[in-house]
């Protein structure tokens, strides 16, 4: 048994901060939640005085690059570094190499997840065989294996007719469908945000509409057979106002954004430093304005990091070389802090769009502290002041545009299924 | 004043009063041209490499015939015959150049970016002659030093500069430059060719030549990458060459005394007449010898040269 005791625990139904008593029993669900609980023999005491106690984060768009890609990270490595990051649960994208398309691949990402002191895996497959979007990869065989959405994030479903099918299709397993939204030719080979910082700085710029024309491509999919539809990392001020406007309809639409899309913008590339090189690019201050906006108003429930490590030489090239994609697991939390310190998004808001936001929209359990629930809590001081210091870090790789950042509040430790899996 | 720099990236960076001191530093180092040796001692035993992933002909040569009549050693270094084939980085072939000796290393790549990755990487001096879409502070500057020695001046005139803006790092350092030394830029072209966030630099954008070349001191016609037609960014070069390509009529719409330029390599006929291209206007060969004095002022600054006496 764990009891973790004078904690200030998030009640999601309040949206408060309460100082209360965590009893966890030994089958890993919370067994009691309330005030000046008795310490019992042989239990474990964690003492939590001062520090938030609230339902375990989830990321719900990580690439933890196994099978395929292990000079860059591995599951083992990604599920400790959530877990450093705060993280009880991940769920990992399908472009391994093989892709995770069939169960089997399923199967071998959950066999290596087991065993490692760190977040819980969730596994996403392939929209598409390959990601080649050709035909639709083996869902049934995937969920019957664990899969709990489908995805070819990395890459758009460019054929309008195939995305049609694999929403008809993931409707019978009642399987979100995460799309990756950027149109590939407009995209051109753009290596940033197209607009007057891409022209200043000589690097071809990838426009806003390359995202919000393939958003709107897949809401009225989805609307059109009421299908359920989750879109991933939103970047732009048009594709949050298309989001809006879908709920208000009563589309079946999620959406999420990335730590660095709430953060940064496209100025950050000035000096050519490859880690801000991500897709969708860092965009344009009035886009980030937007992100925050969409969050505070609900429009977007789900913050991911879409933590994509790359080795530190492949991002030490030209920058029109540099692989897409930085690592988010273990800033996110101290980051997006910045903004409740700042007074820009609500403590509530943020725990709710790490918890309960992916919860609903991969509808698994999560996001709130109750007797009987599993006992997945991240324990966090809010006022640590820190460096972010990429040295530090579990996860393999460094390529973070946060290094340097003096930020206020991190993780001070995880616990997931009733066990501390990490402590600071 | 006292130069303090390492490396020349752009004319971003840099401010009026040391764009003036490059200038003024060149207009001294050309008259080495008039003597019967055309070489001084300034920067003897000094290693300049050239390391260019693209083509040239004129950057090329001209840094390589600055550095030798300053008496520095010069170097070619050429991707398709070096260590690059067997998939050598920047940063590597770099240091490998700098351990070798290199106090300067003159780089042209097709990446936005890549000299100033070099002289983050390196000690010695990185001359950017180059990169992608972003700056060519060398052309810049001998643009800019060739309509000083014209007009006496750069505050207060007119400067067109035609063609392709997007694509051209050519337009963008004389963007910078001449902004910050007081002209007037007008750029003109296509608006897929010249997007109208250009503005942000500093310049005017108009999609009209006639009405671009009203009163202006100097044109400056961009070299027209023809495969930009195959990926739709135009219609045809025809269409082109009737809205965009300088003819004499047109030119008759700017200043009598107006300065015609063109960075070279030029398409006769599709953005420049040859008989404009030829005319008494141009100043094109004096730019590219300009170029020469340009560059032996940046490598006599960048490598604290040994004083030079010119009379």
């Amino acid at each position: 048994m764990l009891l973790i005791r004078g904690g200030e625990v998030f009640d999601a139904d309040s949206g408060v901060l309460k100082r209360t008593d965590i009893l966890v029993g030994d089958d890993g669900l919370i067994a009691v939640i309330g005030p000046d609980l008795e310490a019992g023999p042989g239990m474990e005491i964690f003492e939590a005085d001062g520090l938030a106690v609230v339902p375990g984060l989830i990321d719900m768009h990580v690439h933890l690059r196994e099978p395929g890609f292990v000079n860059k990270e591995d599951i083992r490595s990604g599920l400790e570094a959530a877990a450093a990051g705060g993280f009880t649960a991940v769920m990992a994208m399908p472009n391994t190499s093989p892709v995770c398309d069939n169960g089997a691949i399923v199967r071998y990402m959950y066999d290596k997840a087991s065993g490692v002191d760190g977040a819980r895996l969730m596994v996403c497959g392939s929209i598409s065989k390959g990601l080649q979007g050709k035909e639709l990869a083996l869902m049934g065989e995937m969920v019957e294996a664990g899969a709990v959405a489908v995805s070819d994030d990395g890459r758009t479903v460019m054929n309008a007719e195939l995305m049609r099918l694999a929403l008809q299709y993931a409707g019978r397993f009642d399987l979100p469908v995460i799309t990756h939204c950027l149109d590939e030719e407009l995209a051109g080979g753009g290596a940033m945000h197209l607009g007057p910082v891409s022209l200043r700085l000589g690097l071809r710029g990838i426009p806003g509409s390359a995202e919000d024309i393939i958003v709107v491509r897949d809401i009225l999919l989805a609307e059109e057979i009421g299908a359920r539809l989750h879109i991933a990392h939103v970047s732009t001020l048009r594709s949050a106002e298309l989001v809006r406007q879908a709920a208000r309809r009563g589309c079946r639409v999620t959406a999420e954004v990335t730590p660095h899309h709430l953060t940064l913008t496209d100025e950050a590339v000035e000096g050519y430093d490859t880690s801000t090189k991500v897709s969708p690019p860092l965009r344009s201050e009035a886009d980030r304005v937007a992100m925050i906006k969409a969050l505070n108003d609900g429009t977007v429930g789900v913050i991911a990091t879409d933590h994509a490590p790359h080795t530190v030489e492949e991002k030490a090239v030209e920058y029109d070389l540099a692989p897409f994609g930085l690592i988010g697991l273990e800033t996110a939390l101290p980051v997006l802090l910045t903004l409740v310190h700042s007074g820009t998004v609500s403590l509530e808001c943020l725990l709710t769009a790490m918890s309960a936001g992916p919860a609903a929209a991969l509808g698994v359990t999560g996001g709130r502290l109750a007797t009987g629930l599993p006992a997945d809590i991240t324990v966090i001081d809010l006022n640590e002041e820190h460096t972010i210091d990429p040295a530090s870090f579990r996860s393999m790789a460094r390529n973070t545009p946060f290094a340097g950042w003096k930020v206020k509040g991190r993780a001070a430790a995880t616990i997931v299924g009733g066990k501390v899996v990490f402590r600071r | 004043m006292v130069w303090k720099r390492k490396d020349l990236l752009g004319l971003r960076d840099l401010s009026a009063v040391e764009i003036e001191h490059i200038l003024d530093t060149a207009a001294r180092l050309k008259g080495i041209f008039d003597r019967p040796v055309r070489k001084v001692p300034a920067l003897r035993s000094k290693a300049v490499f050239t390391l260019f992933y693209e083509a040239s002909t004129r950057t090329r040569s001209s840094f390589d015939a600055a550095a030798k009549m300053l008496s520095a050693d010069t170097y070619a270094i050429s991707p398709s015959t070096s260590s690059v084939t067997k998939g050598e980085g920047l940063v590597d072939t770099v240091l490998n150049l700098e351990a070798i000796g290199a106090d300067a290393i003159i780089i042209r790549h097709s990446c936005a970016g890549a000299s100033e990755m070099a002289a983050g990487t390196v000690k010695c001096s990185v001359l950017n002659a180059g990169d992608g879409m972003h700056e060519h502070p060398t052309q810049g500057l001998l643009d800019m030093f060739t309509i000083r020695e014209k007009k006496g001046s750069l505050q207060g005139l007119k400067v067109v500069i035609v063609g392709d803006i997007l694509h051209s790092r050519v337009a963008k350092s004389n963007i910078w430059g001449l902004c910050k030394c007081g002209a007037e830029v007008v750029l003109c072209g296509p608006p897929t060719l010249l997007p109208p966030e250009m503005a942000a630099m500093g310049a005017t954008v108009e999609y009209d030549l006639d009405r671009a070349l009203e009163g202006a001191d100097v044109v400056n016609v961009l070299r027209l990458q023809l495969e930009r037609q195959a990926k739709g960014l135009f219609p045809s070069i025809g269409e082109y060459s009737c809205l965009y390509g300088l003819d004499a009529d047109r030119l008759r719409r700017a200043k009598p005394d107006a300065l015609l330029m063109h960075p070279g390599p030029m398409n006769r006929g599709v953005e420049i007449r040859g008989d404009v291209a030829d005319g008494e206007r141009s100043v094109i060969l004096e730019q590219v010898r300009n170029g020469v004095a340009v560059r032996m002022a940046l490598l006599y600054l960048l490598l604290g040269g040994a004083e030079v006496a010119v009379d």
